[in-house]
């Protein structure tokens, strides 16, 4: 029994993802009753503040790591799709416009870390993918990715983590149109430009099913395994927050009214670096105490999108003046998401 | 011998990758040149796009993430 489980994703993969996919949810839809359940046989008194703060510890831990767990896994296997050479050549010669707009589509899916950010941006310059596009990808991949949407989604609702994905598309399409619009060529580093022109080619692919469902695992322990830490504080800090720091206590320097709140968080979130896990109990907090959403969005995303060591990787590949456009469109774009959204909510 | 590079700009995943190669190698008795390709330029030339990534007697096996024990086993 154990062995033909074990051996289930090679042998029959599509009934391995769906019977996954049932007990998943299956497993989901309990956790509301469970964890009201486990907080009612807590001896803690039944609607007391301490009751609630447990019950929602309880029941949005496992709801948030779930969801992470099962939106990591599915990304897993449609990153295996979408190898940094299958990506280049799909961008290689296209013209801006639709290339900035598949840019960032493909910067969701394609497996980017901010370590490989100048090889990938060699890469592709070098295969003829034009600067701009190239811009659009390199400021999606890190600001729209899985672990951002899941915990979005799982914490905040899905009608944020979908604003978020459109707005953070949005600005890397438009700052990469920009960019691209600018024609700043000359202001790579001469030995990037000088470097051969190279054909976009891309292997055959040879992965099989199960090996993707290895591979979406895989990326489930090593995301998972790195990024709990950070849910559970930021879950811990979500239920201890309620009764302890007065309701509008960021309201008076981060809210609605106070017009130099986007600007301000971008400022401080630009040279900021954290992954977009770290991020989230910083945006629980924020928003339980009456910042407005436009705001902590936009310091959430100036934080994801650039850092001070991404700039300074990028310094060795871009000239100064590139690297100030660089900068200076993508805090434009964000503000400029920042007030839209909070004349909008 | 068996020379093998690791090309990455010394981030942690570089690192690890570095240590598992050195440990297969050790566990398996087997004597391999190992070294360390940290120059941008020099990563570039060997046209990979992601890091880390492994070469073995002039050959790119791996782009991209930590590789697997077996994939190491494999190279030696």
């Amino acid at each position: 029994m154990n062995a033909f489980v074990l051996n289930l994703p090679r042998s029959s993969p599509r009934t391995f993802l769906a019977v996954s996919a049932v007990l998943w949810f299956g497993v989901y839809k309990t956790l509301e009753p469970l964890s009201r359940w486990l907080a009612d046989a807590l001896p803690a008194e039944r609607g007391s503040h301490l009751h609630d703060a447990l019950q929602f510890f309880l029941y949005d831990t496992p709801k948030v790591l779930l969801l992470l767990a099962g939106i990591v896994m599915v990304m897993g296997m449609i990153n295996s799709y979408f190898t940094p050479e299958r990506t280049r050549a799909l961008l290689s010669g296209r013209h801006e416009g639709v290339g900035n707009a598949m840019a960032a589509m493909l910067g969701i899916v394609t497996p980017f870390c901010s370590c490989s950010a100048v090889p990938l941006f060699i890469g592709f310059v070098q295969a003829g993918v034009p600067l701009g596009v190239t811009f659009s990808f390199l400021i999606s991949a890190p600001m729209v990715n899985e672990i951002a949407l899941a915990l979005l989604f799982g914490l905040f609702g899905w009608e944020i983590a979908v604003l978020y994905m459109g707005l953070g598309l949005t600005v890397a399409i438009v700052a990469g149109f920009v960019i691209g619009k600018l024609k700043m060529e000359q202001h790579l580093e001469d030995w990037v430009r000088n470097m051969a022109h190279v054909q976009a080619t891309v292997g055959a692919d040879e992965l099989t099913l199960p090996d993707r469902i290895e591979a979406g695992f895989a990326s489930v322990r090593s995301i998972v395994g790195r990024v709990w830490p950070y849910v559970l504080a930021g879950i811990a800090i979500g239920a201890a927050i309620h009764g302890y720091v007065p309701q509008d206590f960021m309201a008076g320097f981060m809210g609605k009214d106070v017009w130099w709140a986007v600007p301000a968080s971008v400022l401080i979130g630009v040279p900021m670096y954290t992954n977009a896990a770290g991020i989230i109990p910083i945006v629980e907090a924020l928003l339980a105490k009456g910042a407005a959403l436009g705001t902590v969005l936009a310091f959430m995303m100036s934080v994801i999108a650039l850092s001070l060591p991404e700039i300074v990787i990028l310094r060795k590949v871009l000239k100064p003046t590139l690297i100030a456009t660089f900068i200076g469109v993508v805090s434009f774009g964000i503000m400029l998401v920042g007030y839209v959204f909070n004349s909008l909510f | 011998m068996k020379n093998i590079k690791v090309l990455g700009t010394g981030c942690a995943n570089c690192k690890t990758t570095l240590k598992l190669i050195e440990e297969a190698a050790r566990e398996k008795g087997v004597e391999i040149e190992l070294e360390k390709v940290e120059q941008l330029q020099d990563i570039m030339a060997y046209g990979v796009m992601s890091t880390p990534g492994v070469v073995v007697d002039g050959k790119v096996v791996h782009a991209g993430g930590i590789p697997g024990r077996d994939k190491i086993g494999g190279w030696l």
